[in-house]
């Protein structure tokens, strides 16, 4: 594991999103009504449109094309859409946004 | 045999002797006498006798063979003088007779308000079938006018009755809202409405002063100088109890003859009931308690024990198409608590009052089927807590009870009747849906059925469901999403009635099944928050779709659209220049004049978005809401600048409109147009609202639509001058924000309420009309101002929060 620092939770407003460039690809980071945060690909396997600008409620997103909704946690498609994106592992420490970028190492090297 | 003599034949008199005789039909030699000269009938059916709807002898409940077969003396238009409780005897012109038992039935007296007049022929009560008839000979002249005075339940019963049998009727009301012992002021403000729209007149408020006429009633005149022509006065301001002949017998008595809970007075063989008894302080005037003073005193007379103990009450009113209900105790207090439901396109208000935990009130207009289920709530003490969140929708949204509606309805007799206004009975409906009506359309055509008030429609749509079976599917109303049961309709209501401003309070109040609900609801509890509470909510842009949170049309490859605004379609030569600059400056891909007389730059990133906004700032230019549930654009002709055929300026008053709502949000997007002659340059005719000018003035239509529904617009009114059409404009376009469900355009918004009731509160009450164009402004104080502007100083959020391609890199 190689935790490094992206910026601070309060640069997400809560129910939304911010975006991370990375090798492999872009990854959305939410931050939900309770203050827990998820990191999981911005590109939706529909039509690829960018998870990050669509609705967040509870632990899901709605992707805002075509109103594709995704469980954050699992990163599976709700409902009788069937989908899968990836999930990343983040975590918040003293307020900022950590992110494990051996997974992305990893990922981009598979 | 113990002789029994009965004073009165009246309701409840008659109903000890039904329970008599049928469990004991030999134990009393009844003498029955009644100063009418007539038998037992019902008077709560007098009112549909005075309107026409029944006849006498429809409404008789005892007649001639009943007393013979139960071989009761009967004494009718004898009145009892005096009672001698010491010698057990009771006198009348016919001499002595003398009981073992005696029951007093004497009733009630109507109270005469002893104005100068008063006594004048063509004044009278409403009492008994005497009354009745004289009321039904004086609406047989021509052109008979009444005016009754009082407004209380038996008041409108007899004005209803009067008007149906085509009488003008004037009813005059002491208090401040009709019926206000039943009704609290906003169900008598929509009883007024009902009666008034079949052609009463109500004054309220009314200080009667007079009845003047020489030798008989000629006119009413009011302490406000009001005079009121009329050949009939009906007084129904009260009753009082008929208890004179048992006082002057020596009896206790109060207000009323007073009785213990076995219907005993002061002798213990004297017994009293009904309108003439008082018991534990309470007197009586509604039939239910009667009827169970009835029993206690029949089992009291066969030496069986009960007791008569007071119950709450429910009352309804007997006009045809006036529905309402009320029930136990609605008056305002610190301890008590309110859930209000409003439906004002439907007539419908339903309030419950609440103290701790448990329903004490209940007071319905317009749809009282639930009646009986919260009046047993409120007879029984239920605790509500639980259910308290969804009460107010009655038993089918309470989870498990839920009785099947259908059962009752396929119960139904083929003559029992459907359609109150149209007395379209059950049989005929089925024989229309057999004759090939298969949906509620059909019926309506055919049989007329709930083609009038509408309150069967559902009553209809259950007899549709029980003959096809299958084949019907019943229209249910829909939800606004999977979080919660509640229509759009009813979450509007409950957002303005129960003062909810914030999401949390509409997630807890409300009862949301989610803990923040999701992207269908969000979007539109957002607006429905800010469109009612525009200074106490705040705009949520993480409940809004990308486009309005990014103030700008997300493309198919997550580019942006920017369409700057160009009031009523005019521009200028640096403006132009401007968006030149920034088409060049951002590589825009694409650029494309629009519909609404514009210029759309597709293509633009989203990182770019701050800075191509911040130049078109810079230029004077704001954003056009090309992306937005708000206002869209004006599109305007040139009209009287430089058109040889304009008749006013539309290319001004296209900008002032823009000016005016620019900023604001609503249901859905609002296009709207300015013609500056009826050639109609500008297409105003399929715009959400559209103005043709007209030498006269100015051409309002509402309600067109050019998109997935081609639709002409419908004319809401003509206005002379421009300051009206813009007043005009505010109006309708706040009504439209205050009362139409999330992403209906106002086209359908108007079909579901109809272009009247707009009509009503836009135009014809100039009062509301202000009212509704003043709280758009107040609303334009926080909205009209350019979104653009402040994102485009938060530049830093529309990037990315990282990027690790560069990190990595390094």
């Amino acid at each position: 594991m190689n935790w490094i620092d992206i910026g601070a939770l309060t640069d997400i407003p809560q129910r939304g999103a911010r975006v991370v460039k990375t090798q492999v690809g872009c990854i959305a980071l939410f931050r939900t009504g309770d203050d827990q945060v998820f990191a999981v690909s911005d590109t939706c396997p529909h039509k690829g449109g960018p998870l990050s600008e669509g609705i967040v409620h509870g632990h899901q997103v709605t992707c805002p094309l075509h109103n594709w909704v995704f469980s954050l946690e699992t990163g599976q498609a709700q409902g009788a859409d069937k989908g899968q994106i990836d999930t990343y592992a983040v975590r918040v420490e003293d307020g900022r946004l950590m992110l494990d970028q051996t997974q992305l190492q990893q990922r981009s090297a598979a | 045999m113990q002789k029994l003599v009965v004073i009165g034949a009246g309701m409840a008199s008659g109903r000890v002797l039904e329970h008599l005789f049928e469990t004991a039909p030999d134990a009393f030699d009844v003498t029955l006498f009644n100063a009418e000269p007539r038998g037992n009938y019902n008077r709560l059916m007098l009112s549909p006798v005075l309107s026409g709807e029944k006849s006498y002898a429809e409404i008789i409940t005892h007649g001639d063979d009943w007393y013979a077969d139960n071989r009761v003396t009967c004494r009718f238009g004898e009145a009892i003088e005096g009672i001698d409780l010491a010698r057990k005897v009771v006198k009348s012109a016919g001499g002595e007779t003398p009981y073992d038992k005696l029951i007093i039935g004497t009733g009630s007296n109507p109270f005469i308000i002893p104005l100068p007049g008063h006594d004048l022929p063509g004044v009278i009560s409403y009492r008994d079938l005497d009354d009745t008839n004289a009321m039904i000979e004086t609406s047989s002249r021509p052109g008979a006018r009444a005016v009754v005075i009082g407004g209380g339940l038996l008041g409108l019963e007899a004005a209803a009755g009067l008007r149906m049998r085509g009488m003008e009727v004037t009813v005059l009301h002491i208090a401040g809202h009709l019926m206000e012992r039943q009704l609290d002021a906003a169900a008598g403000y929509l009883l007024r409405r009902d009666l008034e729209a079949r052609g009463i007149t109500v004054i309220t408020q009314a200080s009667t002063q007079s009845i003047e006429g020489d030798g008989k009633v000629e006119m009413v005149k009011l302490a406000d100088g009001t005079e009121l022509p009329c050949e009939l006065v009906v007084m129904a301001v009260g009753i009082r109890p008929s208890a004179q002949l048992a006082k002057d017998a020596g009896l206790a008595v109060g207000r009323a003859i007073t009785v213990d809970a076995q219907m005993q007075t002061s002798d213990p063989d004297v017994y009293a009931l009904g309108e003439c008894v008082e018991f534990a302080g309470n007197i009586f005037g509604l039939v239910a308690p009667l009827y169970d003073q009835a029993k206690v005193l029949a089992k009291t007379l066969m030496n069986e024990d009960d007791v008569f103990t007071v119950k709450e009450l429910a009352t309804k009113l007997k006009v045809t198409g006036c529905d309402l209900f009320s029930a136990g105790d609605f008056a305002e207090a610190d301890d008590r608590e309110d859930i209000v439901f409003r439906d004002p396109a439907r007539g419908v208000y339903k309030r419950l009052v609440l103290k701790d935990d448990r329903l004490i009130g209940a007071v319905m207009y317009g749809d009282t089927a639930d009646g009986n289920w919260f009046f047993g709530m409120i007879k029984d003490g239920t605790d509500v807590s639980e259910m308290r969140d969804t009460l107010i929708f009655g038993p089918a949204y309470q989870g498990g009870a839920a009785v099947d509606p259908l059962s009752a309805v396929a119960a139904l007799p083929a003559d029992a009747e459907i359609c109150g206004c149209n007395g379209v009975c059950k049989g005929q409906i089925v024989t229309a849906i057999e004759g090939g009506a298969t949906d509620l359309a059909g019926i309506r055509a055919t049989t007329k059925a709930s083609a009038s008030c509408g309150t069967c429609t559902g009553l209809v749509e259950q007899v549709l469901a029980v003959t096809l079976g299958d084949d019907f599917v019943m229209p249910t109303a829909q939800s606004v999403c999977k979080c919660t049961d509640l229509t759009h309709e009813d979450v509007r209501r409950l957002i303005k009635s129960k003062e909810l401003k914030s999401q949390s309070a509409v997630w807890q109040e409300l009862g949301w099944t989610t803990p923040n609900g999701c992207h269908v609801c969000r979007p539109a509890i957002n607006f429905y928050l800010l469109a009612d509470w525009p200074l106490e909510y705040q705009d949520d842009p993480q409940s809004r779709f990308v486009n309005e949170r990014n103030h700008g049309n997300i493309q198919k490859d997550g580019t942006y659209s920017v369409v700057p605004r160009m009031f009523g379609g005019i521009t200028t030569a640096a403006e132009l220049r401007a968006i030149a600059d920034a088409a060049d400056k951002y590589n825009v891909p694409t650029v494309k004049v629009t519909g609404g007389q514009r210029i759309d730059l597709l293509g633009v990133k989203k990182e770019d978005l701050p800075g191509i906004w911040y130049d078109l700032n810079a230029a004077g230019m704001v954003s056009g809401h090309a992306y937005s549930k708000g206002l869209r654009t004006v599109k305007t002709c040139v009209g009287t600048d430089h058109c040889r055929f304009g008749t006013q300026d539309s290319t001004g008053l296209g900008i002032k409109l823009e000016k005016l709502l620019w900023g604001s949000w609503t249901p859905h997007k609002v296009k709207l147009a300015v013609s500056g002659c009826p050639r109609n340059c500008a297409e105003a005719t399929c715009k959400d609202l559209g103005i043709i000018c007209v030498d006269s003035g100015y051409q309002v239509g509402v309600g067109g639509a050019a998109g997935m529904d081609l639709k002409e617009t419908e004319r809401l009114c003509d206005v002379p001058t421009e300051e009206e059409a813009l007043e005009v404009t505010a109006a309708f376009v706040q009504i439209y924000r205050e009362n139409a469900k999330y992403l209906d355009r106002p086209y359908k918004w108007i079909a579901k309420v109809g272009l009247d009731w707009v009509k009503e509160r836009v135009v014809d009450d100039l009062e509301n009309r202000r009212a509704l164009a003043a709280r758009f402004e107040l609303s334009q104080t926080i909205y009209r101002k350019d979104p653009w502007a402040p994102l485009a100083a938060k530049a830093e959020s529309f990037a990315p929060l990282a990027d690790l391609t560069l990190e990595a890199a390094e």
